[in-house]
């Protein structure tokens, strides 16, 4: 599909919506193996992206990357504000200043953005974060006809893929084995956002 | 839950108030902001100190913020690292023209939102350095991992990069005393009763009576280990046995020792803990310099404790003696 700001805007609100629901969810994930503070994070961060939306329209992508990266860097705090801010933030330059994306430079942005979290982070994959889902969901789909479908999944199962995972990086390194056997909350919260972007495009597309 | 408060969201904000208001001659807010700094911030021509970090560890590091420990602290969410917005403005309000060292606690967030404020401060002409403080040994120090954490410890380094910086000292002469800290001081905790997150509303984690987490945090987390509850002196034990293996004291030494209550066990409680560290520390012919003993790094109503050992070497006795004016800190 041709993504539009407008487009894009409404993934983003159905990401809020769906961190608002699984927001108690993502947080007892952070108790098991960080500091419970996932899901009101991200909560406040998505809701702080909504107001914004209610306030300003954005002519192109880019731009409305660029703005919702200050309202997440500036609002989610912990790691996951320094990672998803940044990954927008690196979104927005790649969009630049093109009114509309295809899926493939939507996918080509998103790939800036998975670069960003690598750099920032600094975790490789396998190491039980959100770099589990970004890396290999983003190398799997390269934008060319995109089956959303495929997308959704597989997101989901890197998603539980994590599960089995011993932490070597973020909170949850810290538990060291008894990090096993739960989900990675960055990684939940990512897989949300994938999906999130294929329902747009199936609903859109 | 259980707690004195509000509404919930605006709990950081109160405490803020309230710290400020209780202590108006000494600390100010930057307005807007999650910023405590001096009154007389910004103090010319001397290195600036900041740290800050999630809220929930009071009276860190608003209360350590005074004349020869920090300029500014950044208070966070609970537990959740402040924003590289908000350190950015600690940074500017306490640059008195010498530059800035940041002290940072080694979690993955606050490393990159304090490295994000530092890389707005630099591209504004403002001369920023940055320690990251990891002296819990409960975690492996390994390079492979995200490394240790920084927990009590800390305040050894904030009160002697404090003097440091208060002595003239430059911004790179601070950050090498910080940094001298850092590599000498080793802590360990446990705890005996979870907290809970004011948001999250239900405790981190559960415990039985007769259960203990060795090896815990100041973020309400589980410990790297549960096992049986033991008497204060088998913990102390524990605690120093592991702090022991990693610094490896010798006989004559000279050091600084701080017992820190978690948030919820008495004073009582951490003076018996300081009894049974006092002969084991004098077993192994250790000279305690300078005992401190309270709650300093607190985990909101975490009952438990942290042990932490600083090695001396003549600048950190100095500076560790020198005068500090905090609202929870003074010498
Ligand atoms: N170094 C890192 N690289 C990539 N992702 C990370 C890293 N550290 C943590 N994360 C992600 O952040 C998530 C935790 O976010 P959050 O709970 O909001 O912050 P915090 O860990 O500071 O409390 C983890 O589940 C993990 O997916
Ligand atoms: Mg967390």
């Amino acid at each position: 599909m041709t993504w539009t700001a407008e487009d894009i805007q409404h993934w983003l609100k159905q990401f809020a919506d769906q961190i608002h629901e699984h927001k108690d969810e993502l947080t007892d994930l952070d108790q098991k193996i960080g500091d419970g503070d996932h899901g009101i994070n991200m909560a406040r961060g998505v809701k702080e992206m909504n107001k914004l939306f209610d306030e300003k329209t954005f002519a192109t992508p880019g731009e409305l990357f660029k703005a919702v990266a200050m309202v997440y860097i500036g609002k989610i705090g912990g790691a996951s504000g320094p990672l998803y801010g940044s990954a927008m933030m690196k979104m927005a330059s790649s969009a630049g200043t093109q009114e509309t994306l295809s899926d493939k430079e939507l996918i080509d942005a998103l790939k800036a953005g998975k670069t960003a979290i690598e750099q920032r982070g600094k975790a490789s994959v396998g190491e039980k974060t959100m770099v589990d889902v970004w890396v290999p969901l983003l190398q799997k789909f390269d934008g060319s006809d995109v089956d959303w479908n495929a997308f959704s999944d597989e997101a989901d199962e890197l998603k539980a893929k994590t599960k089995e995972m011993h932490a070597k990086k973020g909170r949850a390194a810290y538990l060291g084995a008894r990090s096993v056997g739960h989900i990675d909350p960055g990684s939940a919260s990512s897989a949300l956002f994938f999906q999130t972007l294929a329902a747009t495009a199936r609903e859109r597309g | 839950m259980k707690k004195l408060m509000n509404d919930v969201d605006q709990i950081v904000d109160e405490m803020l108030n309230g710290m400020v208001a209780a202590h108006p001659q000494a600390l100010k807010r930057v307005d807007g902001t999650t910023v405590v700094v001096r009154k007389d911030a910004p103090v010319n021509g001397k290195v600036g100190v900041v740290s800050g970090g999630g809220s929930g560890h009071e009276p860190a590091h608003g209360g350590f913020v005074g004349k020869g420990m920090l300029d500014g602290a950044i208070a966070g969410e609970v537990f959740t690292s402040p924003t590289p917005d908000q350190v950015f403005e600690a940074i500017k309000a306490v640059d008195g023209g010498a530059g800035v060292l940041l002290v940072i606690k080694n979690y993955t967030g606050d490393v990159m939102n304090f490295e994000m404020a530092g890389e707005m401060a630099e591209a504004e002409g403002i001369s920023v350095k940055q320690v990251v403080v990891n002296d819990d040994v409960a975690v492996e120090d390994s390079s492979f991992t995200s490394g240790r954490r920084g927990i009590a410890g800390t305040i050894f380094v904030h009160k002697i990069a404090g003097a440091a910086a208060e002595d003239g000292k430059s911004l790179d002469e601070v950050q090498q005393i910080a940094e001298g800290v850092i590599k000498n001081v080793k802590s360990m905790g446990m705890s005996l009763h979870p907290c809970t997150v004011p948001a999250a509303g239900k405790p981190g984690f559960e415990l039985d009576d007769n259960e203990m987490e060795i090896g815990t945090g100041i973020h309400g987390e589980p410990g790297t280990e549960r096992t049986a509850l033991k008497p204060a002196k088998e913990i102390a034990q524990i605690l120093f046995d592991k702090i022991h293996e990693d610094m490896k004291l010798e006989s004559g030494e000279e050091i600084a020792v701080m017992i820190n209550g978690l948030g919820a066990t008495p004073l009582m409680e951490l003076y018996v803990m300081n009894h049974t560290v006092a002969d084991i520390l004098k077993q192994h012919g250790l000279h305690v310099t300078e005992t401190i003993v309270g709650e300093y790094m607190t985990s909101l109503e975490m009952a438990g404790a942290s042990l932490s050992i600083l090695r001396l070497d003549e600048t950190r006795k100095k500076y560790l003696a020198a005068e500090a004016d905090t609202t929870a800190f003074k010498r």
